[in-house]
């Protein structure tokens, strides 16, 4: 069997096919496989972390499974990108469900807070946030390459993540406070809006991680 | 700040085809569903809403084919609708490519499929369909119908919009009966009644026939997304042309 370029991790929560579409679509020819198996994903190149559901969901499953030792370790030595539940899980603990997460980093995932959610306006922000919103990028990094600073991405989610080192950030968004947008850090980056469904921002984004040499 | 206001373009599929915005486009392009999904993807569309009106049972597979040929292609969340009966149907939808599944009929018939799938799959790809109409007979407003309009239910819309939110549904299509078809405009009365009521995203639908219908969908309905049908299918306008429009009329979008 050759060596994976790509793998997917799939603790059973949702279709990955369109993670899966998306790099073949940006990387013609790239070996990227959507799968269960710890040690397919301990040998491969790069580790995608996805996600989708609720967060306790995705823990308990990832556990059945036994994927979460793999998953830690990849976030410690090879190019690693985590997206929306896969970025909160990274953390030390949720409210959705007063969970704990995986630990990877210090922090809390937090539900939007029904009391603030309006705009300059006085209109009320829907929860789900669930479409398309402007990123900043609040640091230089080599997946940003050719993607305009503010440049929209699509968010379904109701909680976000708050890191306790600010210096985690590497995006932020604003609804209406500036949250968390996406991390990085060393070989590993997370987003939580969905690149894999942000059209031609979302794949240059994907192509980046394909070419990412942290 | 916030989310820019989405347009959808709805696309009509049976026996494998997309049957509206045929008639007036080239040989080549004539109701691939792909070919169309391409060319309102790089007309900068926020999404796409697929509705499967195939009568016959027989033929309802070929829309899991539609959506994943669809989705190894375009990067931009996909809804389908149209016949969703059981959870089943949500589970084969989603794997097909689908990024929500749009629930109607059975919502009403068995609201326990939306809270099943919901609590399933995650609110996030859960929308319900609500398709209302003026009456003058009940204490309310708006009713809610079914099976394409044909049926009277007796509840009041937006108290079903509120009772299916707190099912799980994650997103609301309310169509209005009263306009879909007509181009005279989204019914707003209607539409902000129901954004108003819930803190879920709610999708406008039926009735669009100008651009200044779409800003006012958002305008004086509360739409967070506007769907339309004909105004793109027969090249009346781009989503371009739309976008441009509603962004001179003040309102974000992507």
């Amino acid at each position: 069997m050759s060596r994976l370029q790509v793998a997917i991790v799939d603790y059973g929560m949702g279709n990955l096919r369109s993670v899966a579409n998306a790099f073949q679509a940006v990387a013609p020819g790239l070996n990227v496989e959507v799968t269960s198996d710890a040690s397919r994903i301990a040998a491969a190149e790069r580790v995608v972390f996805p996600g989708q559901g609720a967060m306790p969901d995705c823990i308990r499953e990832l556990d059945a499974r036994g994927l979460r030792q793999v998953v830690v370790e990849a976030t410690q030595n090879k190019p690693f990108l985590g997206i929306c539940i896969g970025l909160q899980m990274l953390f030390d603990h949720s409210e959705e469900g007063n969970v704990a997460g995986l630990g990877v980093f210090a922090g809390e995932v937090k539900r939007f807070p029904v009391s603030s959610m309006v705009d300059l306006d006085g209109h009320k922000l829907k929860v789900p946030h669930m479409g398309w919103s402007q990123v900043k990028q609040t640091q230089a990094h080599p997946l940003w390459a050719q993607i305009e600073d503010q440049a929209r991405f699509y968010y379904v989610h109701s909680y976000y993540v708050q890191p306790q080192d600010a210096t985690l950030t590497a995006a932020t968004t604003a609804y209406p406070f500036e949250f968390t947008g996406a991390i990085a850090r060393d070989n590993v980056f997370a987003v939580q809006f969905h690149p894999e469904k942000s059209a031609a921002a979302g794949l240059q984004l994907l192509r980046n991680f394909v070419h990412w040499q942290p | 700040m916030g989310c820019a206001k989405r347009i959808i373009p709805c696309l009509d599929v049976t026996d494998g085809r997309v049957v509206k915005g045929v008639n007036f486009l080239s040989l080549r392009d004539a109701g691939d569903p792909v070919e169309i999904a391409q060319r309102y993807n790089e007309q900068g569309a926020d999404e796409l809403t697929f509705l499967d009106i195939t009568a016959s049972s027989d033929n309802r597979d070929l829309i899991l084919h539609i959506i994943e040929r669809v989705a190894e292609q375009v990067f931009i969340p996909l809804t389908v609708g149209g016949g969703v009966r059981k959870v089943e149907d949500v589970r084969r939808l989603l794997n097909a490519g689908a990024d929500k599944v749009s629930i109607n009929t059975t919502a009403v018939l068995h609201p326990d499929v939306v809270e099943d799938a919901a609590s399933r799959f995650g609110s996030q790809c859960i929308v319900v369909a609500i398709d209302a109409k003026k009456v003058d007979n009940q204490p309310f407003e708006w009713e809610v119908f079914t099976h394409g309009g044909r049926n009277a239910t007796g509840l009041d819309a937006v108290k079903w919009a509120q009772k299916m939110v707190s099912l799980g549904a994650g997103e609301l299509l309310v169509t209005s009966m009263d306009r879909d078809g007509t181009k005279i405009g989204f019914n707003n009365p209607l539409n902000k009644a129901i954004s108003d009521a819930v803190d879920v995203p709610l999708i406008a639908s039926g009735g669009v026939g100008t651009l200044q219908h779409l800003v006012e969908g958002v305008t004086l309905g509360g739409a967070d997304a506007v769907l339309a049908a004909s105004i793109f299918h027969y090249g009346e306008y781009t989503v371009q042309q739309a976008k441009a429009y509603m962004a001179q009329h003040g309102i974000e979008v992507r």
